[in-house]
């Protein structure tokens, strides 16, 4: 078990190695530099001014040199004016040679150093806690909502295969996996908050839940969020539900004249959790996509917002860190799931 | 000219649906309660030697189901059977059935040729045998037929594109301003943000999907396919290899993908034309392969079948990836392709950026799916069989393999495809790709949610639509299932 941890994350982190270094070559394109150079400096720069700005601040060298300095193993850049002040990316503003000098060579993310954002003029690594915190609050209460009932609907279609149960819940989770979240969203905004139905039971955003979330305005992002998820997990859960009912040892239990709610609560329940527990598991990614989706929509201002604002600027810093984040989730979650099933399922040994 | 109410003349039928509603309602409510509380309806042997289910109440509880269900369906067809004849006198509803006439008519004749000939169809007719199924396909076709007629201009009202002054934000059934004779005399489902008509939009953006998501579908699955099935079948590094850059792309989170491969500067440093080049080779690979195991023994078949197949896939890629002379064209620098005489036509810009992300996303998702289907199969007897008389590795995997992978391959393409629009629609919703004008259903939810809390007809139908086609792509994958189950 310790070497399967140890080589699953050997292949993490050489997937992470790669995928950040794709983020860094595509940001790194010149097009894309010259467009950051034009939002910083101004919009009708020259291509000589773009050039020296470019240069000034790091971004000229070769790709693999540049990646290196940001991972923090090769020396980060500096840069001497003809004042003979220098600038550099282990320098805060701009300091005599003597001061640069005695400053730190390597300062990457190894070093702890995740850069500095473009867009907002902060630190990556304050920015990016601060909006996981948001993030991490809306996806807890989605998991709160989504889970149980999710759970329940498969389990309650799952025990009697065929039933009147089973084909409503069925109806009702396919639909839920039909409406993305951008549809399920903009109807729920639509019917609850418009002044035109005029329920007004909620509020179409979410920005105030970021200080102060209450039922009124965190309702729907939850909601949203989780629906779509919910039939996916359902269908799973009534698929291994389903199987379970059928297996030999529950027509024992049957045949013995144990109840029917006490074989679907003690004898097929605990079987038929392994395989939703790792559906839950993989889903947590695609929540990832719901939530850029549901911040957009809502105007909540967490992860997925800081995606879209950091992808929109060619912001390189606040990128990589995102994409960083993210493939650590994915990849974690992986690993939750793999070890789970195994730790669930006895019948399952790694060798 | 009078604004149009939502059913005109046939609003005496109104309260008779609500109340079919309301009861229709009561009866699931019933249905449901019944189906926990009562016990299950007894069996009991006929004198013939047939068995029957005896009614009681739950008997009732699902006639009262059938029956409301029924009821409420055939006033929905009286109102599209009168719309149809009595056009805008039967206010939106009608006038909107009567715009979809050639969809209408294209849907019966469709359903009665296929339920005549069901038992010659194979799989396709089966699924006229599951109700599901049959409810799917009718919504999926629905749209099919209205986004090929709407390209064809047959159904749209106005021009999706052109603002008509005094119409911005108009609510559904307002008169257009300034109409000539000629023009259609109303926005049937209102104006939007900028003055265009909704309805006449929500028809073109069914054509953007019907044109992508399908086409898109098939080249992930001829990519997944021609990886997945090495993968599976050799194992071993290749497997790893392959396996390991599937697990890469499925890492990214979609939406930071398309953003990093779908702005304007990544389209212009000719990013996405590499990738369509490296992806639409595969198609031809596929091709070339299939044919070529399965008639190399037969030369002169062989060659004739395979230089003409070829050769006209080699042009349509061709055409496909070069665009006026050039597969690549950069400010900085230029590849030269198919010259512009050949070129058999030219896709627009935004269209194959989209098109192309989306394969990417979609492929490593049905590699992973064509290789677990092949590591399973072929441990068979059948493919022992295959390798036992000295049949080549492609044969096998490509006429061995895969047919035998056929039911779970069919399911996961219709999920594909309703995967795929929803795709389609978070690039829209985001801005990415498609031209800002463009009618897709994701750019118009986008452009309508920001008035939302005061206008709530441009967002609605797109979104409606979406959740329409998607719903039917899914039961249709559920009807196909359960019918490829069943032998």
């Amino acid at each position: 078990m310790g070497l399967f941890i140890l080589r699953r994350s050997g292949v993490m982190l050489l997937t992470a190695l790669c995928l950040t270094f794709i983020v860094f070559t595509l940001t790194n394109l010149y097009p894309n530099l010259e467009k950051l150079a034009k939002t910083q400096g101004n919009f009708r720069m020259s291509d000589e001014a773009v050039e020296s700005w470019l240069d000034k601040n790091g971004y000229i060298g070769s790709m693999p040199v540049k990646y290196g300095q940001w991972l923090g193993v090769v020396p980060g850049w500096t840069y001497t004016d003809d004042e003979g002040m220098v600038t550099g990316r282990c320098i805060r503003g701009s300091v005599t040679a003597e001061e640069a000098a005695n400053a730190t060579s390597l300062c990457g993310i190894i070093q702890g150093n995740w850069g500095k954002s473009t867009v907002f003029k902060e630190d990556v690594s304050g920015i990016i806690s601060k909006r996981l915190g948001n993030t991490g609050y809306l996806m807890m209460w989605v998991m709160i909502v989504m889970v149980p009932s999710a759970l329940i609907i498969g389990i309650l279609a799952g025990m009697r295969e065929g039933s009147a149960m089973d084909r409503s819940l069925s109806t009702v989770s396919i639909v839920t996996t039909a409406t993305p979240e951008y549809v399920s969203g903009v109807i729920f905004i639509a019917v609850f908050t418009s002044s035109t139905v005029g329920l007004k039971w909620f509020k179409g955003t979410a920005t105030s839940a970021m200080d102060n979330p209450t039922f009124e305005n965190f309702t729907l992002p939850v909601i949203t969020i989780a629906l779509y998820g919910m039939g996916y997990i359902a269908r799973m859960t009534r698929a291994s539900m389903t199987e379970v009912m059928t297996a030999q040892y529950i027509r024992t239990a049957r045949l013995k004249g144990v109840s029917f709610h006490n074989i679907v609560l003690k004898h097929a329940l605990r079987n038929a959790l392994i395989a939703p527990f790792t559906v839950i598991m993989l889903q947590i990614p695609w929540l990832l996509n719901g939530v850029v989706i549901v911040e957009t929509l809502f105007n909540y201002k967490g992860f997925g917002w800081v995606l879209v604002q950091a992808a929109g600027n060619n912001d390189i810093d606040l990128l990589l860190a995102v994409s960083v984040v993210s493939v650590v989730v994915v990849l974690f979650t992986q690993l939750i799931s793999d070890i789970g099933y195994v730790y669930l399922n006895p019948r399952i040994r790694i060798s | 000219m009078e604004p149009l109410t939502w059913t005109g003349s046939l609003a005496f039928l109104n309260p008779i649906l609500q109340g079919l509603l309301v009861l229709l309602a009561i009866a699931i409510l019933l249905w449901l309660v019944a189906s926990i509380l009562l016990p299950e309806g007894s069996t009991k042997t006929n004198a013939d030697g047939t068995l029957s289910l005896s009614g009681g109440p739950r008997g009732l509880a699902t006639a009262g189901v059938n029956y409301s269900f029924m009821a409420v369906a055939g006033i929905v067809v009286i109102y599209l059977v009168l719309g149809i004849f009595m056009g805008t006198g039967a206010g939106i509803a009608g006038a909107i059935a009567q715009q979809l006439v050639p969809v209408w008519i294209s849907l019966v004749l469709l359903y009665s040729a296929s339920i005549a000939f069901k038992r010659k169809l194979g799989l396709y007719g089966k699924l006229y045998d599951s109700p599901i199924g049959m409810i799917g396909f009718g919504l999926v076709m629905f749209w099919v037929f209205t986004g090929v007629y709407g390209a064809m201009d047959l159904i749209v009202t106005h021009d999706a594109l052109s603002q008509v002054s005094g119409m911005k934000n108009k609510v559904p059934g307002t008169p257009m301003r300034g109409a000539t004779e000629e023009d259609f005399q109303w926005y049937l489902l209102g104006g939007d943000n900028l003055a265009r008509d909704v309805f006449s939009r929500l028809i073109k953006g069914a054509w953007v999907v019907v044109q992508i998501a399908p086409l898109a579908a098939i080249f992930a699955f001829m990519v997944g396919i021609t990886l997945g099935l090495p993968a599976g079948y050799y194992g071993g590094r290749l497997d790893t290899i392959l396996s390991f850059a599937a697990n890469l792309i499925l890492a990214f989170p979609v939406i930071l993908l398309f953003y990093l491969l779908v702005t304007p500067e990544i389209i212009a440093a000719g990013v996405p034309n590499y990738m369509a080049t490296v992806l639409f080779i595969f198609p031809i690979i596929f091709i070339g392969v299939l044919l070529n195991s399965r008639y190399y023994t037969r030369p002169k078949l062989r060659n004739p079948l395979l230089t003409c197949v070829l050769g006209v896939a080699i042009w349509l890629y061709l055409s496909l990836v070069s665009n006026g002379g050039y597969l690549v064209e950069a400010p900085t620098y230029k590849i030269p392709g198919l010259p512009a005489f050949a070129d058999l036509f030219d896709i627009p810009g935004g269209i194959l950026v989209v098109f192309v992300s989306v394969v990417f996303v979609n492929s490593p998702t049905v590699f992973r799916i064509v290789r677990g289907l092949a590591m399973d199969i072929k441990t068979r007897d059948y493919v022992a069989a295959a390798q036992t008389r000295g049949e080549g590795p492609w044969y096998i995997m490509l006429w061995e393999i895969l047919p035998n992978a056929r039911g779970p391959l069919i399911v996961d393409f219709c999920l594909r495809i309703g995967y795929t629009t929803i795709l389609l629609g978070t690039l829209g919703f985001f801005g990415l790709g498609l031209p800002p004008e463009s009618p897709d259903w994701g750019s118009t939810i986008n452009d309508g949610r920001k008035l939302l809390s005061i206008y709530l007809h441009p967002a609605l139908p797109p979104a409606f639509a979406l959740l329409t086609l998607v719903l039917g792509l899914n039961l249709l994958a559920d009807g196909l299932r359960e019918e490829s189950l069943k032998d």
